[in-house]
């Protein structure tokens, strides 16, 4: 090509091509890159070839009916305890930025208090709550109270701690001026917050609650403590019986792994929608 | 202009006004009156409380001392006797709905279209029929030239037409009074000049307005009265002839040599 090129100038002016930039040659990255692949796929392979795996087993379980049910109840309990927990967080987020002491200090006290004791403690504790209060207005509490009852109460009630501390992250995180323009416009205090603030503190919210909706999803396999049956509890209750360990805990995980990777597309959906307006600055 | 007629009373008073920040003094007894229709532009170097003094009319500072009125209600406090009883949240919010406020850094919500920006206050605060406020808004649009703005988002736009449509946000309420603070200092050179139109547009319909500003020949051209303030007090005020051209004292000599 260039030889030709140099061959042929009588023609076109005697202008000099512009010149090619040539990387540098890069021979350790490629030998890094090459000897991960082949490490990867080695144990690939001893992962697929290794009997003790028993994917047979997987596949008979993956889509069986008790399985299925688990999973069912893993998502509407995730589900469920992310509202339930967001929902009161971010009143304990408004209550914390709030002008009277006496509300800040009752929501820095519950953040505290259920951040400190462990997930699994606050669930035995209110299985147990009947030893404390046998009846709630004459109710018995171990009626009221059922497995399913006390993991979406011990669940939500651990979550909106720390579903408080991200909603007053991503509050905070909203401009001063942006209230104070708000305010001279008239708008009131829960105006503002619905319409002004709240909107713009997504951003800052979404990719912690992220997070949080991932370590939920996972979180709620601590119910199987509990007896409540969710897709951990499920597959233990079947390789309780046949002794099957790993290929049932290989269900479970790959279940886990497939909604937790939905949920990431999801997230990124959701932060799209959320920084529109802040993208295409001139 | 007007400054011979006996208006019956100013549109905005302020009186004996003090402001602490911690230990900063920063209103140290300001009195001034702002008759209707007329233009006061504020100057004075930075750190004078100008920006604090404007902010103490639509109370978005509380004062220390001293009472502020608009339309001869007070700013934020009920009278009885001897007493000021502070006013609920509500009461101070609809008070403000009659004051427009023009911030240096416009304060749009980046979030909401221009139209949505414009329409938010109309629609929840004083109760319009959205397609009544949108079509109001997109009159109040092209008043200030951006017309066919209404549905980008405000990083979408230069500097200059944001602090327009932050006029035009504030517009949208009918207020009697219109604030101004700094409204070019956040903006490149060469944009000051469409935002200073639209402000001299509406000193020229009659429009209240107090301008917190660094631009003198703004101040020469437009202001009925030109106030210079220094370290918390005002040291002098009269027409834009007298202030800017006759100063009688040697602080704003001083301050007007530097800018000029």
């Amino acid at each position: 090509m260039s030889a030709t090129l140099a061959t042929t100038p009588a023609t076109a002016p005697p202008a000099e091509p512009p010149p090619r930039v040539v990387p540098t040659r890069r021979a350790g990255q490629w030998t890094a890159a090459g000897l991960v692949l082949v490490l990867l796929a080695l144990g690939l392979v001893s992962v697929v070839r290794n009997e003790a795996f028993q994917w047979d087993v997987v596949a008979a379980y993956f889509t069986s009916a008790s399985v299925l049910r688990g999973l069912g109840l893993t998502l509407w309990l995730t589900a469920l305890v992310m509202v339930l927990g967001f929902a009161l967080g971010t009143l304990l987020a408004v209550l914390r930025l709030s002008a009277n002491p006496v509300l800040r200090a009752v929501s820095w006290g519950y953040v505290w208090f259920f951040r400190s004791t462990p997930i699994l403690v606050q669930l035995l504790f209110w299985f147990n709550i009947g030893a404390l209060y046998p009846q709630i207005l004459g109710v018995n509490t171990v009626n009221l109270l059922g497995p399913v009852a006390v993991a979406v109460l011990g669940l939500t009630l651990h979550e909106a701690a720390y579903a408080a501390e991200v909603v007053r992250g991503g509050i905070l995180s909203v401009d001063r001026g942006q209230i104070e323009a708000a305010e001279s416009l008239g708008l009131g205090r829960r105006r503002r917050l619905s319409r002004i603030v709240l909107p713009q503190a997504m951003r800052a919210i979404v990719p912690p609650a992220g997070n949080m909706l991932i370590g939920t999803l996972k979180g709620t396999s601590i119910v199987s403590v509990i007896a409540v049956q969710d897709l951990l509890y499920s597959t233990q209750l079947v390789y309780h019986r046949t002794y099957e360990v790993i290929p049932l805990l290989l269900v479970a995980t790959l279940w886990y792994v497939a909604v937790t990777s939905v949920l990431g597309i999801g997230q990124h959906y959701v932060e799209r929608h959320y920084a529109r307006g802040t993208a295409g600055a001139r | 202009m007007s400054s011979v007629t006996a208006d019956p009373k100013p549109k905005v008073e302020i009186r004996g006004v003090h402001k602490n920040f911690g230990p900063l003094h920063v209103l140290r007894g300001i009195d001034l009156d702002v008759r209707a229709g007329e233009v006061t532009v504020v100057l004075g170097p930075s750190g004078s409380g100008k920006s604090t003094l404007l902010r103490t009319v639509n109370h978005l500072e509380k004062v220390d001392g001293g009472t502020v009125s608009v339309d001869g209600t007070l700013v934020g406090y009920r009278r009885s006797g001897n007493k000021l009883y502070e006013l609920r949240e509500r009461e101070i919010l609809k008070q403000r709905t009659r004051i427009g406020f023009v911030f240096q850094n416009f304060h749009l919500f980046p979030h909401l279209t221009v139209l949505e920006n414009i329409v938010e206050a109309p629609v929840s605060a004083l109760k319009r029929r959205r397609k009544d406020a949108e079509a109001a808004a997109r009159q109040l649009l092209d008043r200030v030239g951006l017309a066919d703005k209404a549905e980008a988002y405000p990083k979408q736009l230069s500097g200059g037409q944001q602090q327009r449509v932050a006029i035009a946000r504030a517009l949208a309420l009918e207020p009697g009074l219109l604030l101004f603070d700094e409204p070019t200092s956040a903006l490149d050179p060469e944009l000051v000049g469409e935002v200073l139109d639209v402000i001299k547009d509406l000193a020229a319909s009659g429009t209240t307005m107090i301008v917190v500003t660094h631009e003198i020949g703004f101040a020469r051209e437009v202001a009925d009265t030109v106030v210079f303030m220094d370290e918390g007090r005002i040291v002098e005020q009269g027409p834009p002839a007298e202030v800017l051209d006759a100063p009688r004292h040697e602080r704003t000599r001083a301050f007007l040599s530097k800018v000029l």
